[in-house]
């Protein structure tokens, strides 16, 4: 039977729902499920893990996410306990470890995976364009995008934590200092029922007026992709998606946004989704419920004008 | 501080993406290839950096159709050194491009190496962190904030929520860049060529990269609309009217 290791991932004291996904996951693959937590005084994060066994490594160095100090622990984890597919989020914390870890325990590793079996990990790349299956012989590290697998599936009565000792983590090079939340914004785009998205495809700041007369007309709250954030349009308490907010309004109209993985992170379980994209094969599509691909410099001022 | 920025063509997803004729990859013959928009943040915070407190900026990159253009790109917005490293070229895993510029980099007394934090093909994991690993050196991840303190850097790392974590970090550190503090800078196409004139493109060997992703493509095919949208019809003004109902009916 095949041993299956899950990174456990926490933040700011809160277990994160990968964890649970990778969880449930591992259990539908059949193998052993060894649940792997770091931290410091965090044993009880693991109650409801539903896992076969819970390693947990105990170190003030690791009480909050320090690439170099999880990277080093998960690694000799690894060494000491070779299991056979690894687990890790394909997140911020888990970019840090698991690239690390296929070359350090010489292991493959399938990033972006949307799907695990023995033998073959599916992918989600040119984002989300492309499904890619890779066929892995022997043991392998698959890093997953976070939302392919149920949470709930993943939640269970905890298991028997064995403690392991920290390795020698003296003189890190990287030192954490601390954790920084958000500043509040002046609109909370989780609380309202209507959102109109914007993404890259409104070309500049100019052309914002467009979205923002239709959330004006609709009572809506504006929000958007990542890239109009980094350009500072508007600011990031706005951004939905894996770096920003989860949303679940029940109207979610995406104006030129293209539905890269890291977006639909953030908006899949909208009840209702539209998108307008002038590009057929946008992967948004795939996950919408209405969608056109008339330009949205004509639909928008014209939906303004209807509604 | 001395700062090297590796840098990666990717396809440019605006193009329609074909699957080949043995279903495993990109027909590649007609693709249209950029920059990695993540190195573009990357280059861009490296000079910012250079900017602010001095150093030199170094861009490189491994063989292939226009990067040439990319490199003297990179030159013209600011990039005092400009390296192409050869004996390596076409689709390779990021195993093997990691172990390509470790190789490239080694010795050039890097400081700081900026990576762009992710790209659209990596199948085997994101470059920086492979990178770090085979030079031996730390690495920060989802980075949006870098300042020089002395000896060592202060980095901010991105979760979600926006939620950032702060850390410092002695050099020599890999840092995958999500954004830069500015919009990546424009360079127009005549400040290009004339820096295609003036710069002297460096070549160095890519070494041995006898290392393998340890898996293979067995199928690549374009995701099922689960479900799907329904697609509305007609013109743009049909196409309101329709949404305009859809919408009332929700709220
Ligand atoms: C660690 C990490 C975290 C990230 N977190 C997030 C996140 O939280 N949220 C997020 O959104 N992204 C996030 N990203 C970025 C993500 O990978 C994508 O780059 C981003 O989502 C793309 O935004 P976009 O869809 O607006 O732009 P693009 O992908 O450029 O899409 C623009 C779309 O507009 C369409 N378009 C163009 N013109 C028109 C027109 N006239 N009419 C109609 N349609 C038009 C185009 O067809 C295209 O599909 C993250 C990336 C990383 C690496």
């Amino acid at each position: 039977m095949s041993k299956i290791f899950v990174i456990a991932e926490h933040l700011n004291g809160e277990v994160e729902d990968i964890t649970y996904e990778m969880l449930g996951k591992a259990k539908s693959l059949g193998g052993d499920v060894i649940a792997v937590l770091l931290g410091s005084g965090a044993k009880d994060m693991a109650s409801d893990f539903a896992a076969d066994k819970v390693l947990y490594v105990d170190s003030p160095e690791l009480a909050n996410f320090n690439p170099e100090a999880y990277c080093k622990t998960i690694v000799s984890l690894v060494g000491s306990h070779t299991p056979n597919i690894v687990l890790v989020g394909n997140t911020s914390q888990g970019m840090d470890i698991a690239a690390g870890l296929s070359i350090d325990c010489n292991m493959p590793l399938i990033a972006y995976a949307s799907d695990v079996s023995e033998g073959s990990v599916t992918s989600q790349l040119y984002g989300g364009k492309m499904s890619v299956e890779s066929a892995v012989e022997g043991d392998f590290i698959a890093s997953v995008l976070a939302g392919s697998f149920p949470v709930d599936a993943g939640k269970g009565s905890g298991a028997a934590v064995e403690e392991v000792a920290a390795p020698d983590l003296s003189g890190l090079k990287i030192k954490f200092k601390q954790l920084i939340e958000p500043e509040g914004g002046d609109v909370d785009i989780t609380a309202t029922d209507v959102l109109v998205s914007v993404g890259r495809g409104i070309q500049n700041e100019d052309n914002m007026e467009v979205v923002q007369v239709l959330a004006d007309k609709l009572g809506a709250a504006l929000s958007c992709s990542r890239p109009i954030v980094d350009s500072k349009w508007l600011p990031k308490t706005r951004q939905v998606g894996k770096s920003g907010l989860k949303v679940k309004p029940k109207v979610y109209i995406a104006v030129g946004i293209s539905g890269a993985p890291e977006h639909i992170e953030g908006m899949k379980d909208a009840d209702c989704i539209i998108a307008i994209n002038t590009d057929a094969n946008a992967p948004i599509f795939d996950y919408a419920d209405y969608g056109t691909t008339e330009d949205l410099f004509d639909v928008v001022p014209a939906l303004t004008e209807k509604l | 501080m001395n700062i090297i920025v590796p840098i990666k063509q990717v396809p440019d997803l605006v193009e329609e993406l074909e699957i080949d004729s043995s279903g495993k990859d990109l027909d590649r013959e007609w693709l249209k290839f950029k920059v990695n928009e993540f190195d573009d943040h990357a280059l861009e915070e490296a000079l910012l950096l250079k900017e602010d407190s001095g150093g030199t900026v170094t861009a490189i990159a491994l063989d292939g159709d226009d990067i040439d253009k990319a490199l003297y790109a990179a030159a013209a917005k600011g990039a005092d050194k400009v390296v192409k490293v050869t004996g390596i070229e076409g689709n390779v895993s990021n195993h093997e491009a990691a172990k390509a510029f470790a190789n490239a980099i080694q010795g050039m007394g890097a400081d700081l190496v900026f990576t762009g934090v992710q790209s659209v093909e990596d199948r085997d994991g994101q470059l920086g962190v492979l990178l770090a690993h085979y030079m031996n050196v730390p690495h920060i991840s989802v980075v949006t904030g870098v300042a020089v303190n002395g000896d060592s850097v202060n980095v901010t790392k991105e979760y979600g929520g926006g939620m950032v974590a702060e850390f410092e970090a002695a050099t020599p550190i890999v840092l995958g860049i999500q954004a830069a503090r500015e919009t990546p800078r424009y360079v127009p196409v005549a400040k290009v060529r004339r820096a295609m004139r003036s710069t002297d493109l460096e070549e160095v060997s890519a070494g041995d990269v006898s290392v393998s992703a340890g898996s293979s493509v067995s199928r690549m095919f374009k995701p099922e609309s689960g479900g799907g949208a329904e697609m509305l019809s007609g013109s743009a003004e049909d196409v309101a009217g329709k949404l305009a109902d859809i919408i009332k009916g929700k709220i």
